[in-house]
């Protein structure tokens, strides 16, 4: 009986679900050039999705504003997780996308770019930054950098501005991102001769504490700490090293990027703060000052930070390509697929965005573009 | 008279097994046809594995969870042995072996074994444990799995395969090929799972568990179940049994992880944590205690639901969670669920021993 | 000194952990529930502080009685909707249920705060820190705050069962339903009422959690309330003292492991103590041994 009554309430959800959709179909205008987007909107890591997420949807409005080619972007959760990844990759591809954005994390990305591979549908993620995401996929493009080229970077600035003698890593042991920074930062700072005298790490949870790992960079005697971690656990860490009078010179990476955005974060704690981060906000340039009039207009100050900047370059990115090409509605994914990759991989293909002039990329899907470094200074990016 | 009779056979058969057989089998005809004729959305043929997979973990959690009446909080973590294993075995044998299915086959195989092996360990807190403090103790080990998948390195090169703690102590050769990268979990998996070999997995479980279950020793685990001390009482040796129910249960799991990793080019350890471990318990209950044919459509359903629920957007997970508590509502209110049942004549007879057995497990007496 | 530093963050922690295990044990040990919700009234407690001091711009002691009162009222809406029509249901059926009002009430928080996490406002910072052996241990306010609230919510939860009516009735209930209400004990109200009381906990303990380590998301509440649960079996559940000594062991076992052991892996070695801690006394610290009636 259960069961019956189980089965009469999935079949009347299956139904209301039916309806709902049927409802919501609009009719496909007749130009639109269909772009599946994917990334966490609910979970853990719903804040990374959610913005790159409305970055693209601005994107998508001024182009379609521009006439000429149209976009419509249909973006989907996936929780972060692999397994919803392809199940929303396999939605999309029932709403007969033509070109995937995304998706946001590194985790769901590899597993949807291996499904992309095979169907042939070209890829650009925002900010899915493992190199595991373009491996061996000719298809695969990132609009951010690669954790291990980010980790060498972070490194070589350190030394060539002598940031600090004794170095220590603090990152997230079982978050992809943070470990592969962490491990080509480490790798390269040693190569240079510095000297790096502790990688404290901390899991994957919500309310740790970092009074151990600090406390054991405290007594290493470590004058400057790296921090490939995303700003809301650094929010926490920096919180708990003012506590307890440990302040060596912070350096993160571009996960860092919207720390000062938290609501009710104190901007005191990040002064003196350098990160690498494509984006800065308060740039005076007109691209990025359009694009923030535009962001703050339809979602107010709420998560305008790197991840946001990322989606509104990888529409741009699409758009040229697709502009130089010809693509229109009717083009099937496979040929679109074929003609961005060469395009893309071209060499007098490049974009000037929010996160750089001038980007190109490599064979590989690999960006190449200037990496930046800013310190927060009153509260303030200073770009250096 | 013989409209009595046969309303009797009829209930013989909803009771039976041969119901639960054929309508995995029907599922799977019907499935087939349609995806070799390209019938199906990809939406839904994406799912077929998967729901393959959770219908095994389900029919394996019920196991534990319905027969044996004991709770278990990290069956996700027998998952993550079998996934890992049977990722790690894949890729080993991906030069020896060219036909995938052999290779997924040797794969489920190494999973399961790893995975019973693995639960070899966890017995010992299970038969002297019981009720809410066994069940602490599974969610503890699925954390412990959780947290040693998320420190292993595994590579392979021309000397041999190697283990370490690390990226750096891996100590690769030139050209070596990186299998388990730790927190990136396993990459670069071929995909070579397919609804066939979900189907025959599923069929395995539902041979050995059904007649496990209506087996002698079946019926001493449940016997167990039902009343430990009066089943010692006539000589059924309860850690022979135990043992025997979790170590299938587990075998099953880690034969449904190796499945679902060769679904996916990337798995990460991240996937088998605590919420999948629960997401499976709610299959098996609402499924119905010790029901198999209950676990194998609330898998289905319950991994269907919230794709089909995409509609709705950020409202999404909200409504699931609301159906979920709505359905609970329903079939367990004594006040609603008659209500319910009006519509529909009475065909089951009310499983009694069942109830015994929920309350028994959590109450731990 | 650094030794007797980890201890104290730990007692920190623990304290934090022991008011969340509380309300685990109190719904458990009357309802015989898992009630997995707990954790996420935490977080909801954690967000009506926020709200009620960034938005509506109240002092630090109305806000923290403003989430204790919402809480309750939760807590009471929560168990009137989803729980109480499953008193006669099977106790896993009503286990499901609460998960379901666990991913409600996350989703929901995510829909009306959105995903970014917040930084809670610094309600504690007032509290001066303590100077010991000369200024060469500093214990923090917000540690001393945990651990008192801590010892203060223990005592008084202890006299309440242990001295008033209500809670004699409490553990009448909790000792055997049918003859609590032979005796006249309203069975139905008392659950109810534990219920209220969890919830309220949870408020505290929300704001506790979040002030010693402010960040608020929809998910804030998980992990610590899966920890906790974690103590309240370690010290027995059901038990009131257990639920302390668990919780402080955890927190102290937690910081001790990260600083002296291995970080990478601090969750399986606290997990694995606890499996080993199990075996040796397999209903916790302080559990009653289980009597079986033949």
């Amino acid at each position: 009986m259960y069961k019956k009554i189980f089965a009469i309430m999935m079949a009347a959800a299956m139904m209301l679900t039916c309806l709902a959709g049927c409802g919501n179909d609009k009719p496909a205008s007749s130009a639109t050039i269909k772009i599946g987007g994917i990334g966490p909107l609910t979970g853990d890591a719903a804040t990374y999705g959610i913005a790159t997420k409305q970055g693209a949807e601005i994107a998508v409005a001024e182009i379609n504003a521009k006439g000429g080619i149209q976009f419509e972007l249909n973006f989907q959760d996936d929780e972060a997780d692999g397994e919803k990844g392809v199940n929303a990759y396999n939605a999309l591809k029932d709403w007969d996308m033509q070109i995937l954005y995304g998706c946001t994390t590194t985790g769901s990305c590899v597993a949807v770019a291996g499904e992309t591979y095979a169907d042939r549908y070209f890829q650009l993620t925002p900010s899915a930054s493992s190199t595991d995401v373009t491996n061996g996929k000719d298809n695969v493009f990132q609009m951010c950098f690669t954790d291990p080229n980010q980790g060498i970077a972070a490194a070589d600035y350190v030394k060539a501005n002598n940031l600090g003698t004794k170095l220590a890593v603090l990152y997230n042991n079982s978050d992809a991102y943070s470990t592969g920074i962490a491990n080509a930062f480490v790798a390269r700072a040693k190569e240079l001769g510095m000297d790096v005298v502790a990688e404290v790490t901390f899991p994957d949870d919500k309310n740790t504490d970092y009074s151990t790992q600090l406390n054991q960079a405290k007594d290493a005697g470590a004058d400057m700490m790296f921090l490939p971690i995303y700003y809301t656990p650094a929010s926490l860490m920096l919180a708990q090293a003012k506590d307890m009078g440990y302040a060596p010179t912070f350096f993160g990476a571009d996960g860092m990027d919207g720390i000062l955005a938290l609501e009710g974060f104190d901007a005191s704690l990040a002064e003196g703060l350098m990160l690498m981060t494509p984006f800065n906000a308060t740039a005076t340039d007109t691209r990025t000052q359009n694009f923030v009039k535009a962001y703050t207009e339809k979602y107010g100050a709420d998560l305008l930070n790197q991840f946001a900047a990322d989606g509104y370059d990888c529409i741009y990115a699409i758009y040229e390509a697709c502009q130089k090409n010809g693509i229109t509605a009717e083009s099937k994914p496979e040929e679109i697929c074929e003609k961005l990759i060469a395009t893309f991989t071209s060499a007098d293909f490049t974009i000037d965005g929010l996160t750089g002039s001038g980007m190109s990329w490599t064979t590989a899907g690999e960006i190449s573009k200037t990496p930046m470094v800013v310190e927060i200074v009153n509260g303030a990016y200073e770009t250096k | 008279m013989a409209d009595k009779m046969k309303k009797l056979n009829f209930k013989k058969f909803l009771k039976g097994n041969a119901l639960t057989y054929l309508m995995v089998i029907v599922a799977y005809v019907i499935l087939f046809v349609m995806q070799t004729l390209g019938l199906l959305s990809n939406s839904l043929s994406g799912f077929l594995v998967p729901i393959c997979a959770y219908v095994v973990m389900a029919v394996s959690l019920n196991l534990t969870v319905g027969i044996m009446g004991e709770l278990s909080l990290g069956h996700a973590g027998f998952m993550s042995v079998g996934a890992y294993t049977g990722a790690v075995c894949s890729a080993l044998l991906a030069d020896l072996i060219p036909f995938a299915p052999l290779r997924l086959a040797i794969a489920m195989v190494g999973g399961g074994i790893l995975a019973g092996l693995v639960s070899l360990i966890v017995v010992v807190p299970v038969l002297r444990l019981r009720g809410d403090y066994l069940a602490i103790v599974t969610l503890a080990f699925g954390e412990i799995i959780r947290n040693i998948m998320q420190v292993i390195y595994i590579g392979k090169d021309a000397n041999g395969v190697h283990f370490a703690m690390s990226e750096g102590a891996l100590n690769m050769a030139e050209g070596g090929k990186m299998i388990v990268r730790g927190p990136m979990g396993v990459v670069g998996i071929q995909k070579i799972s397919t609804l066939t070999m979900g189907f025959i997995l599923v069929m395995i479980t539902l041979v050995v568990v059904l007649n496990l279950i209506r087996s002698r020793q079946g019926r001493a685990i449940m016997a167990m179940r039902d009343n430990r001390i009066a089943a010692e009482s006539v000589g059924i040796s309860i850690a022979k049994y135990k043992i025997m129910a979790f170590v299938t249960s587990a075998v099953l799991a880690g034969a449904a992880g190796a499945l679902y990793a060769m679904n996916f080019s990337s798995i990460l350890s991240k996937k088998f944590d605590f919420n999948t471990s629960i997401l499976v318990l709610v299959f098996v209950v609402l499924g119905g205690m010790g029901n198999i044919r209950g676990s194998i459509i609330a898998a289905a359903a319950l991994t269907i639901l919230p794709e089909l629920l995409r509609e709705y957007a950020d409202y999404r997970m909200l409504v699931y969670a609301i159906v979920l508590i709505v359905v609970m509502l329903v079939t367990n209110n004594p006040k609603i669920k008659p209500m319910a049942t009006k519509f529909w004549e009475e065909k089951i007879a009310p499983k009694l021993p069942k109830k015994k057995a929920k309350e028994g497990v959590v109450n731990g007496k | 000194m650094s030794f007797l530093t980890n201890l104290i963050n730990g007692l920190s922690l623990g304290s934090v952990y022991a008011i969340i295990a509380l309300g685990y044990t109190m719904v458990y040990g009357i309802a015989k529930m898992l009630n997995f919700a707990h954790g996420d009234v935490i977080m909801i407690g954690g967000y009506v502080c926020f709200v009620s001091v960034m938005s509506l711009g109240l002092g630090a002691i109305p806000s923290i009685l403003l989430a204790i009162i919402l809480c309750t009222l939760l807590g009471i809406l929560v168990e009137r909707l989803a729980y109480k029509p499953l008193r006669q249901a099977p106790s896993l059926a009503v286990l499901i249920t609460a998960i379901g009002v666990s991913y409600f009430l996350q989703n929901a928080a995510l829909l009306i705060w959105g995903s970014a996490g917040k930084v809670f406002p610094s309600l504690l910072d007032g509290i001066p820190s303590l100077q010991l052996f000369d200024g060469q241990l500093t214990v923090s306010g917000k540690a001393l705050v945990n651990i008192v609230v801590c010892l203060i919510t223990m005592t008084v939860l202890t006299l309440f069962t242990g001295k008033t009516r209500v809670g004699k009735a409490m553990r009448a209930v909790s000792e055997d339903k049918g003859a609590a209400q032979l005796m006249g004990i309203n069975v139905d109200a008392t659950i109810s009422l534990t219920f209220a009381i969890g919830s309220g906990l949870a408020a505290v303990a929300g704001v506790l959690l979040c002030s010693t380590y402010p960040m608020l998301m929809p998910t804030t509440g998980s992990m610590p309330g899966i920890k906790a649960f974690t103590a309240a079996v370690f010290g027995g559940i059901g038990s009131i003292p257990g639920a302390l000594l668990g919780g402080l062991l955890l927190g102290v076992l937690e910081i001790f492991c990260n600083a002296y052991i291995s970080q990478e892996l601090s969750n399986a070695i606290v997990f694995g103590v606890l499996i080993i801690v199990l075996l040796v006394r397999p209903t916790g610290l302080l559990g009653k041994p289980i009597r079986e009636k033949v």
